[in-house]
């Protein structure tokens, strides 16, 4: 039999490649673009910046990250992993209660946590797999009506049913917790302190990392994808790390503010870890599976996959990881609003993984950091932008909820958008 | 070709095998031997029962959720009751499915490894069990590219399958069955429906190599001359009864035609029109219809006025695509003329208000708005599209209720719906009575021509000919010219003046109704051309 026919796509020009890339990328371009216009305006010194997204981008991108594995599984944004928030502060305000600091508190944080994450992702994934094709919505309205129950467990059965003595917690009538809670001189930089470096110095470290991964993927590829070595790609990024090295190390020359930013290593630590895992997991039979189910339940179906089974795990493991990143979340803030915090995080998250160019069936690493990156940089100059254009302080402060909804928004309609633009493509090549 | 074999070892035996859905029988008295390394054809009609018995063989849900079937299944000398796909598969038994049960976003060796990837213990699988062990890509790759070595394919492993030709995805099927140690029993069903000529005949001698090697094969098709080419025996199924089982030799083309269509039944036919002079009401050319799995791939065709033209073809062929694509429900490409008036394609009000009118196949889906009565069902068309049983008053409009509910009471009583009133909702009514309100829908618009497709599906014996009386009568009484779209060739032939068959998206040929059964199974195989050797012209 003959059968030499080689499937290769049409070669495209430049043009052609840089125009397929924008439209492919549109969401994540048109963020870069407005936090640009955005930083110009604001009027802040570029260190600032810089410090003030560093410990956003700590605090933040657990969380997010924790979004990647339902996605994974064909369930769309999770947006159910407020009720894995709630658990990590039910479990902080009952470790605050009783007065344990620091590390130890921490640790009897997550133990606390996890089952209490676990029983309620299972419940989770026992409604999603009920209501498929609904996931994100369902999640929503769960979120919401978790909350109900949080309120009333945490704003009346609190000093009434649960005796719970202690007045800074509680509120003067002595049932109900109070709005805020502050977790100085408890958990506040628990994780944070442990181990701090100067950002010039973490960042080299970072720097060197990305030069070591693009060297050694440059020469032996991506074997497992069929990713052939020497990719032009991995060049680029190996110059980008030296690029970002001398200028750190120009940095370090002068007496700029930069100098003064530390990073918070063990947190950064822990955030690699969950990179690491969820690479390591899509290479695992779980890992795969969790695609198949993703991309064809039925397929998965006949080839004897529990999907049910494994939509389950995707939803589990998304609560759990989501109680850590809050507890993550909140020991930075050092402060949070009882009944706000959790439901706020799920939006957020949500919002920075779409910026980074995930869509609903697709969510990478890169995707959650780089959109972490970018959701806060316009969260931070955006308010002082508008109040600079517009010369008004409530501006700003309605541009920043415009970032926080509207960004869901508008990348949800931009990814639709685009999906639309490549499938008229699609068609007229055919 | 391992046509003698003279044990009497059959590698898997299906034996006296009935199905009942919902006190329906569909499926009654099949035996089916088969033996190691043989090609077994089973030919039938689309609804003869092949389907479900292949759905029985596999253990599929949807036949142990409607209370199992009859009969034994015995695969290598040994009974066994099979209740899930997987479980075929660990008995041997496996399929290359006519949709593909491919991943797109897959690479070939993830495909041909779905579910059964290699796997080598890591760090976390330690902890947590045999799931988190780590794929093993280069043994997979290694299994990937003996399987499609074996096929003489060559294209990289880890090629996405997404983007490759329909083709390759079937040859990838074939190799993720071959991929599978203890294969002893193939199914192929329809194979060739989605090939080209020579794709196809490389499938055929795929099939004969794989079958050298002691592999029995199941052939799923309608496409004769392919039988005749690689098949060892036949099993013909017609309406769920199994009528023959014939050695190749034994029979030919045309008696497997004349065995899948004919009908014991007594029929009447639609009488010959041998009148000549009549106008073209309605002239296509060209058309190409986007609809999936209805692809109509440019169709030229005359409707004449005043006739009932039946068109007919196996299910997947595109014949439901014609009426949906000149409705503007699918995007089409092509010319329609109405009277010598370019009907406007891609725009279902523009091709109502041109006088056609739909009675669609999805009744149910789009034919009807279920929790709204009958009579807003019956005028809601010819309200939005003629301004029909409206008042105006200035920019504001309001139903006509008087008018309307006479309208429908006319129509109640003309096509003898049954019903508790003009107010019933329609999701109450019978399958039978729900068409009906459709076909008075169409009529309330007075259209010049009237598209119906499958108006008898899933309502019972009695209904279909009242439904199918109804029809005639229109034809007769008003001249209306009638396009009817049916899978059922019977009633095709009991009421239609000309019968069109769709095969592959294109005309095969136009038949008078009293035309052979042998023509008119060739024809929905594909097959007339070929055997008969000459061209059919359309106004034959």
């Amino acid at each position: 039999m003959d059968a030499n026919i080689r499937v290769t796509p049409p070669e495209l020009s430049l043009v052609q490649k840089i125009k397929k890339s924008l439209v492919h990328n549109m969401v994540t371009v048109f963020f870069i673009i407005l936090c640009v216009i955005g930083f110009y305006y604001s009027g802040l010194t570029f260190g600032f910046l810089i410090n003030s997204i560093i410990s956003r981008l700590v605090r933040n991108s657990f969380l997010v990250l924790a979004l990647l594995l339902p996605v994974m599984a064909g369930m769309g944004l999770n947006f159910a992993i407020v009720l894995g928030a709630m658990c990590a502060q039910a479990a902080i305000i009952f470790v605050t209660h009783w007065g344990v600091v620091g590390m130890p508190g921490i640790g009897l944080t997550v133990i606390l946590t996890t089952p209490l994450a676990m029983g309620l992702g299972y419940l989770t994934g026992k409604l999603f797999n009920k209501t498929k094709g609904q996931e994100m919505i369902g999640g929503l309205i769960l979120g919401f009506f978790s909350n109900g129950i949080y309120q009333l467990i945490f704003l009346i059965l609190i000093g009434s049913v649960i005796p719970f003595n202690n007045e800074t917690l509680v509120l003067s009538s002595g049932v109900g917790l109070r709005t805020t809670i502050d977790l100085a001189g408890g958990m506040r930089y628990a994780i944070d302190d442990v181990w701090k470096l100067p950002f010039t110095m973490a960042g080299m470290a970072f720097g060197v990392a990305t030069i070591l991964h693009a060297v050694y993927r440059y020469i032996k590829g991506i074997p497992t994808l069929a990713q052939k070595p020497r990719q032009k790609k991995y060049l680029l990024s190996g110059a980008t790390g030296v690029a970002f090295i001398a200028w750190l190390l120009y940095i370090r020359s002068g007496s700029s503010y930069i100098n003064m930013i530390t990073v918070p290593m063990l947190t950064v630590i822990l955030i690699a870890l969950m990179c690491i895992f969820t690479t390591y997991f899509a290479r695992t039979k779980l890992g795969q599976d969790f695609r198949t189910v993703g991309q064809d339940r039925h397929i998965a179906g006949v080839s004897g996959i529990h999907s049910d089974n494994t939509r389950l795990t995707a939803m589990i493991l998304s609560t759990v990881f989501a109680s850590w990143g809050h507890l993550i979340f909140l020991q930075n803030l050092g402060t949070f609003s009882t009944y706000g915090s959790h439901e706020q995080i799920g939006f957020y998250s949500v919002a920075a993984l779409l910026i980074g160019g995930a869509s609903v069936t697709n969510a990478k690493i890169s995707h959650a950091l780089l959109g972490t990156f970018l959701f806060h940089t316009l969260f931070i100059v955006s308010p002082l932008a508008g109040r600079n254009l517009f010369g008004d302080a409530q501006l700003g402060e309605y541009f920043r909820v415009f970032v926080a909804y509207g960004v869901i928004g508008v990348s949800l309609v931009m990814h639709a958008w685009r999906k639309q633009i490549e499938g008229r493509r699609r068609l007229s090549q055919q | 070709m391992n046509t003698d074999h003279k044990n009497d070892h059959y590698v898997l035996d299906m034996r006296d095998i009935g199905k009942v859905y919902y006190g329906t029988r569909v499926l009654g008295g099949i035996n089916l031997q088969l033996k190691p390394g043989e090609i077994h054809a089973v030919l039938g009609e689309n609804g003869a029962g092949k389907s479900t018995l292949m759905n029985i063989l596999f253990g599929m849900s949807v036949i142990h959720n409607t209370g199992g079937f009859e009969g034994q299944v015995v695969v290598d000398g040994e009974e066994t009751f099979i209740t899930s796909p997987v479980e075929a598969m660990h008995k041997g038994i496996g399929m290359v499915h006519q949709e593909f049960m491919l991943i797109p976003g897959y690479s070939i060796t993830e495909n041909i490894k779905l579910n059964r990837e290699i796997t080598n213990p890591g760090l976390l699988s330690r902890i947590a069990g045999k799931r988190l062990e780590i794929l093993d890509f280069d043994a997979m790759n290694k299994d990937a590219r003996k399987a499609l070595d074996k096929l003489g394919l060559n294209i990289e492993e880890w090629v996405k399958v997404a983007g490759l030709p329909v083709s390759f995805m079937q040859f990838v099927e074939i190799a993720r069955e071959l991929d599978k140690e203890n294969l002893k029993v193939l199914v192929f069903d329809e194979p060739t429906a989605v090939l080209t000529e020579t794709d196809a005949d490389r499938l055929l001698e795929t099939m004969r190599m794989i079958a050298s090697e002691g592999i029995a094969i199941l052939f799923i098709t309608h496409r004769l001359d392919e039988v005749k080419r690689v098949a060892d025996r036949i099993t013909v199924l017609r309406d769920g009864q199994h009528v023959a089982t014939k050695n190749i030799e034994d029979t030919d083309v045309f008696e497997m035609a004349n065995l899948m269509v004919g009908r014991e039944i007594k029929m009447t036919t639609a009488e010959v029109d041998t009148s000549t002079d009549k106008k073209v009401k309605l002239e296509i050319k060209d058309l190409y219809v986007d609809m999936p799995g209805e692809v109509v791939k440019g169709i030229s065709l005359d409707i004449l006025d005043g006739e009932i033209l039946g068109v007919g073809g196996l299910a997947g062929q595109g014949k439901i695509g014609l009426a949906n694509g000149i409705m503007g429900l699918y995007e089409s490409e092509g010319s329609v003329m109405l009277d010598g008036k370019e009907v406007i394609l891609n725009n279902p009000e523009k091709a109502l208000k041109q006088g056609l009118a739909f009675v669609s196949e999805d009744r149910r889906g789009i034919g009807l708005l279920l929790d709204t009565s009958i009579e807003l069902n019956i005028v809601i068309t010819a309200m939005q599209i003629q301004r029909q049983f409206l008042k105006q008053y200035g920019p504001l409009s309001q139903r006509e209720n008087n008018r309307i509910r006479q309208h429908a009471l006319k129509m109640i009583e003309e096509l003898d719906i049954r019903c508790t009133g003009p107010q019933q909702i329609t999701r109450r009514l019978s399958g039978g009575n729900q068409q009906k309100v459709c076909i008075a829908r169409a009529l309330t618009l007075n259209p010049k021509v009237l598209f119906v497709s499958e108006p008898t599906r899933g309502i019972d014996v009695g209904a279909k000919k009242l439904v199918l009386d109804t029809l005639v009568q229109l034809n007769k009484e008003h001249g209306m010219t009638i396009i009817m779209t049916s899978s059922e060739l019977a009633e095709l032939r009991m009421i239609s003046h000309r019968i069109a068959i769709i095969n592959e998206g294109k005309l095969e040929g136009i038949l008078p109704p009293n035309a052979s059964d042998v023509d008119f199974g060739l024809m929905m195989a594909g097959e007339y051309h070929k055997v008969k050797g000459r061209e059919v012209k359309a106004d034959e």
